[in-house]
């Protein structure tokens, strides 16, 4: 479990995050969303270590994040994965290589157990063997995605960042990563925290949603009382579209 | 101030690159690619030009020898010597320093620009460490053969020009190049290009590690790696010259 405790952060005498408090839970997908602007990706980038708060504490499983040194901060992005935007592989790697990296860098393993660590991460993605050659630039941008949760698992992660996973994905493989992360993330016991503003992400995998507004946290609750939440802004975010007006309209009645 | 905040991120970058590997074995695999990619893919230009500089060399100091007094086999001489010196220990540096330099910030560059080197650091690690030290180490152990392989293909080169043309002849010019030979010249010319190579991949990793934005980003810091590099090459050339042969 991640815990945010009263965190404040600013730029420059600009306050970005003011007062945020939540708790992530181990085997929900925890999201942030909140439009451009609002904080979420500082938000993220403080609980995962890149950016110093100012006030505030961020606790995983009770360690506090503010009060590591540098060697229990290395241990503990250990056991973080981190599914980046444009899937970031290592391009000059295989597909099968790009996955055993965390286990040749920090595993004990043997060649054969790590390869066999990493088919099994690359199959739970469902990536076909004939892929495992291939170099990351001969991969379509869902199978990059597929590859990088696979290597965000590789070490058996307690915790699972994921940066707007859906960006730049056509609406079916979309919703191919929304369920795989969330299977992953019932699964393995994880506890993934995803920065996302896409709509179908939010009602279809949010299992606990914080909405950002300015800086503070203005609402939170989970996909099933996204419908009903009575929060102004978050309706303006969330049903913004006729379309999605219409899926609340439908759902509510 | 600018110059200050450069001199200070390039040396607390190198504090990050000089540790202890994470994993010994990735090290050693790395610095093997590092080999085959700065070292023996730089060897082809590193001959083509050292063969065409040593015969042009030899036709140009035959072409400009207008005192009859002396003797035909100095062209030799000033050949070994200008190769042995400056050429292969200092330009060849410069010539390298397009090469490798380019390839190496455009490399890391581009690896930081699309996030692989984020993905490095929130995994626990030491990107600078893991990308840049076996680039350094595999350049300054590959940059010595260069070198030697750069003057001996210069040497053949002006032997060359003297077995196919009528400038001078083989025995002249073979007798040039062992005359007074100073063995000395070897080790200043080694010294000389393997602190070159330590400047050419710190800083063209430098401008790539810290590049920011998109492509041309990237551009800039490929062509400020080699900028850069050939000025601190330059400036230190007149230095350890001093310093070497004084």
């Amino acid at each position: 479990m991640i815990s945010v405790q009263d965190v404040y952060k600013q730029f420059e005498g600009h306050e970005v995050l003011t007062g945020i408090s939540t708790e992530m839970r181990d085997g929900q997908c925890n999201m942030i969303i909140g439009q451009s602007g609002s904080g979420k990706t500082v938000l993220m980038k403080s609980i995962i270590g890149l950016h110093t708060i100012d006030r505030g504490d961020i606790q995983y499983d009770g360690r506090s994040l503010p009060r590591m040194g540098q060697k229990e901060l290395r241990m503990l992005r250990r056991e973080v994965g981190m599914l980046f935007q444009g899937a970031a592989l290592f391009d000059s790697e295989s597909v099968l290589s790009n996955v055993m990296y965390p286990l040749e860098m920090f595993s004990s393993m043997t060649r054969i157990e790590m390869e066999n660590r990493a088919k099994f991460c690359l199959s739970r993605v469902n990536i076909q063997e004939v892929a495992y050659n291939l170099m990351p630039a001969e991969i379509s941008g869902g199978m990059q995605k597929r590859v990088a949760i696979a290597r965000a698992i590789a070490m058996n992660p307690k915790y699972l960042f994921c940066d707007e996973p859906n960006s730049g994905l056509d609406p079916v493989t979309s919703l191919v990563i929304d369920r795989l992360i969330h299977e992953i993330t019932a699964e393995f016991n994880i506890c993934t925290v995803i920065n996302s503003h896409d709509m179908n992400s939010i009602l279809e995998i949010g299992d606990h949603i914080v909405f950002l507004k300015q800086g503070k946290m203005a609402w939170e609750g989970s996909k099933d009382t996204v419908y009903t939440n009575g929060n102004e802004a978050l309706d303006e975010f969330v049903f913004a579209s006729d379309l999605f007006k219409k899926v609340k309209a439908a759902h509510n009645d | 101030m600018q110059f200050f905040r450069v001199v200070g991120e390039y040396f607390i970058l190198l504090g990050r690159v000089f540790r202890a590997p994470d994993k010994q074995r990735m090290f050693w695999r790395q610095f093997a690619k590092e080999l085959d990619k700065l070292g023996t893919q730089s060897v082809p230009i590193d001959l083509i030009i050292s063969v065409f500089i040593g015969a042009i060399m030899t036709m140009q100091i035959k072409l400009d020898m207008a005192n009859p007094l002396l003797p035909r086999y100095t062209v030799g001489v000033v050949t070994r010597d200008t190769m042995l010196l400056e050429f292969s220990s200092t330009i060849l540096c410069l010539i390298l320093a397009g090469k490798v330099g380019s390839n190496i910030a455009s490399e890391i560059g581009t690896m930081r620009i699309t996030e692989q080197i984020d993905v490095m650091e929130i995994m626990g690690v030491n990107s600078a460490n893991y990308l840049i030290l076996p680039k350094i180490t595999a350049f300054m152990l590959m940059m010595p053969i260069l070198v030697i392989f750069s003057v001996g293909s210069a040497l053949i080169g002006g032997y060359c020009m003297a077995l196919f043309t009528d400038i001078l002849t083989v025995d002249e010019y073979v007798y040039g190049i062992t005359y007074a030979f100073m063995t000395y010249h070897v080790p200043y010319a080694i010294v000389k290009s393997v602190i070159y190579a330590f400047v050419i991949t710190s800083v063209s990793a430098y401008y790539g590690y810290n590049a920011h934005g998109g492509a041309l980003e990237v551009g800039k810091a490929s062509t400020n790696a080699v900028v850069k590099s050939s000025v601190v090459i330059l400036f230190l050339d007149i230095f350890l010259t001093k310093l070497m042969l004084s």
